[in-house]
């Protein structure tokens, strides 16, 4: 009886946090990319698609923002021919669409999407899996996600599919390094892996990015000033792990594998309706775990303050403390904000040359990241050990750093011009 | 043949931190997205827009009274003051028709009408708009002046057939055009 109970729990999980939850923002992201999108452009954007009220007889039609574009959009793919060229591989055509959704699907499973539910004294935790290796998994999956693209690419048959395959390959391991490189210092001032510590600590401790209460505050651990001086490392390790999300998800100023200029439209091109459609959804549903991962490690997560999360622990109806929806709310919050930026990105940064991308993956943040790691390190062990170490390690680090820029100066082709 | 040799330029080390131009560039998308939010946009009041950007909605608002003096939309064929068809079917404008769209056939006036005695005038005069292309050349053309483009552009149909506009509807988008042959003179 209790495992079913508990299998119960699990499916309602399942369900509520990805099919009700992360399926639905897609759609709702794509619907805000276009609004915004038109917004910073001058344009009005989708703002009819609503109720046809006037077919019923009434004066006016119920347009509602647009907001039912979203559904709109999804009944034409639905309805659109699926058509399959006949110079596909078939069966690696059909599976890579569905390869590139179910990475980005399976990750959602580790981010905590609120605090706790409270239901008959039994404490739910808001995460369908509370693993005590929550990055890790999620790099792990994510990274599978660029299978599918490959295979889309490769089974297209056909030359610009296949080339956007092949960037995408490439641009996906120039950027996993520096992303799991990036969250090494987070990870190491947490000193913990699972998602849901994480996000408490920051409750209660001041998020990563903003350390201005709880024990990180100078003036409430006897003037220890080791979290301020964290945010530095903090900072370099959340712009880049942002901007790998961006190459990791294929967003725009990294979009090389589909950019329509060079590559028609890249990977999918050989692909129409509901095929086409799953590149879409997984792409965007990548852009949904990613900004939670970023809100999540450096933003604080479903906190907002140690005031309001303790207000939210004892918010209850009835027998059921619905806390955990409020920091849902808050989180979700913080998720679409994070949308926004990515969207507002999009339109502010031109798109990357192949070269200038591999060049930024591998030599810049790649190295960037490694010396931000021994830079949180030394921070966070400076208390420990001396004034003496401490500078000696600064002076080291300084040697490495300087030694590393002076070999990429040097390492840099010099460009002969060459007369015709 | 004189060798230019090209350099590229040389970026300060500020210029190579590539972030400053990223974040100037940041605050020109904003400022944007702000002033498209408060209607204020660049030329939104000289496009007439609806309060977002500088889009006009178009069935509701239309660009009619803004269209410029030369705006060549649909052409149309036109009676001069006295009602009589300017139109002598001399089928000018149906040679020299780019697309092939005008389709003539001529006719004489019957001998009972009032303007028994001007020249003919045509029986069927058929524009297609599917192939009109708008160059405005059967207006250049044209020796009496029957024939011009005015300001129509909505123009859409169901059918193939619908969008054949015939003499009828021609003179109905005409109208009057009232003055002196002009033809190499300043229009009207």
């Amino acid at each position: 009886m209790d495992l079913l109970v508990t299998l119960l729990v699990i499916v309602a999980k399942v369900i509520g946090l990805t099919f009700l939850i992360v399926l639905p923002l897609v759609p709702i992201s794509v619907y805000f990319e276009r609004r915004f999108s038109a917004i910073i452009q001058d344009r009005v954007g989708p703002n009819r698609v609503g109720v046809p009220l006037t077919l019923l007889g009434a004066k006016k039609d119920f347009s509602f923002f647009g907001l039912i574009q979203p559904m709109a959009d999804g009944v034409k793919l639905f309805l659109k021919e699926d058509f399959t060229p006949v110079h596909v591989r078939k069966a690696f055509y059909w599976l890579a669409p569905a390869l590139t959704v179910v990475p980005s699907l399976v990750t959602v499973c580790v981010v905590p999407f609120g605090g706790d539910i409270t239901v008959n004294g039994q404490i739910h935790k808001l995460v369908i899996a509370d693993l005590d290796v929550g990055p890790l998994f999620i790099f792990a999956i994510s990274s599978l996600a660029v299978y599918g693209i490959t295979l889309a690419g490769w089974s297209s048959n056909s030359k610009f599919p296949f080339i956007g395959g092949v960037r995408s390959t490439a641009q996906m391991i120039s950027y996993e390094i520096s992303l799991g490189l990036s969250v090494v210092p987070a990870l190491l001032y947490y000193g913990d892996l699972n998602l849901s510590n994480i996000v408490e600590q920051q409750s209660q401790n001041g998020w990563l990015l903003l350390p201005l209460w709880g024990n990180s505050a100078p003036w409430n651990n006897g003037g220890d000033y080791t979290a301020w001086l964290f945010w530095i490392p903090a900072m370099i390790a959340f712009v880049i792990f942002t901007t790998s999300v961006f190459a990791e998800t294929n967003r725009m100023p990294f979009d090389l594998p589909e950019c329509e200029t060079e590559l028609v439209g890249g990977y999918h091109t050989e692909y129409s309706s509901m095929k086409f459609a799953m590149f879409f959804m997984g792409e965007y549903a990548a852009m949904v775990i990613g900004s939670a991962m970023v809100v999540t490690l450096f933003l604080g997560g479903w906190s907002l303050g140690p005031w309001f999360d303790n207000w939210a622990k004892g918010v209850e109806i009835g027998p059921i403390g619905i806390g955990g929806l409020i920091n849902m709310a808050v989180f979700m919050g913080k998720v679409v904000a994070f949308i926004l930026f990515f969207i507002l990105v999009r339109w502010t940064v031109p798109r990357f040359r192949y070269d200038q991308l591999m060049r930024l993956g591998w030599v810049i943040f790649f190295e960037a990241a490694l010396i931000n790691v021994f830079l949180a390190a030394l921070v966070i062990a400076a208390p420990q050990f001396g004034a003496a170490i401490t500078v000696g390690g600064l002076i080291v680090l300084a040697i490495v750093t300087g030694a590393l820029v002076w070999a990429l100066k040097v390492s840099e082709k010099k460009t002969v011009p060459v007369s015709i | 043949m004189a060798v230019v040799k090209v350099t590229r330029p040389k970026l300060s080390a500020g210029e190579k931190i590539y972030l400053g131009a990223v974040v100037k560039g940041f605050f020109i998308t904003m400022k944007h997205a702000i002033d498209s939010l408060r209607g204020k946009s660049r030329g939104a009041k000289d496009l007439e827009s609806s309060g977002l950007g500088v889009t006009m909605q178009y069935p509701e608002q239309k660009w009619d009274e803004h269209l410029p003096e030369h705006y060549r939309g649909a052409p149309a064929l036109v009676t001069d003051e006295q009602g009589r068809e300017r139109c002598v079917s001399c089928q000018l404008c149906e040679f020299i028709c780019p697309p092939k769209a005008i389709k003539i056939t001529p006719s004489e006036i019957p001998s009972d009408d009032p303007w028994a005695k001007v020249e003919k005038r045509p029986l069927e005069f058929d524009i297609d708009m599917i192939r009109c292309i708008y160059c405005g050349m059967c207006e250049e053309v044209c020796p009496e002046q029957a024939i011009f483009l005015r300001k129509d552009y909505a123009i859409t149909g169901l059918k193939r057939a619908d969008m054949v506009h015939d003499k009828e509807k021609l003179y109905e988008i005409g109208g009057v055009r009232v003055g002196l042959v002009n033809k190499w003179n300043e229009l009207k």
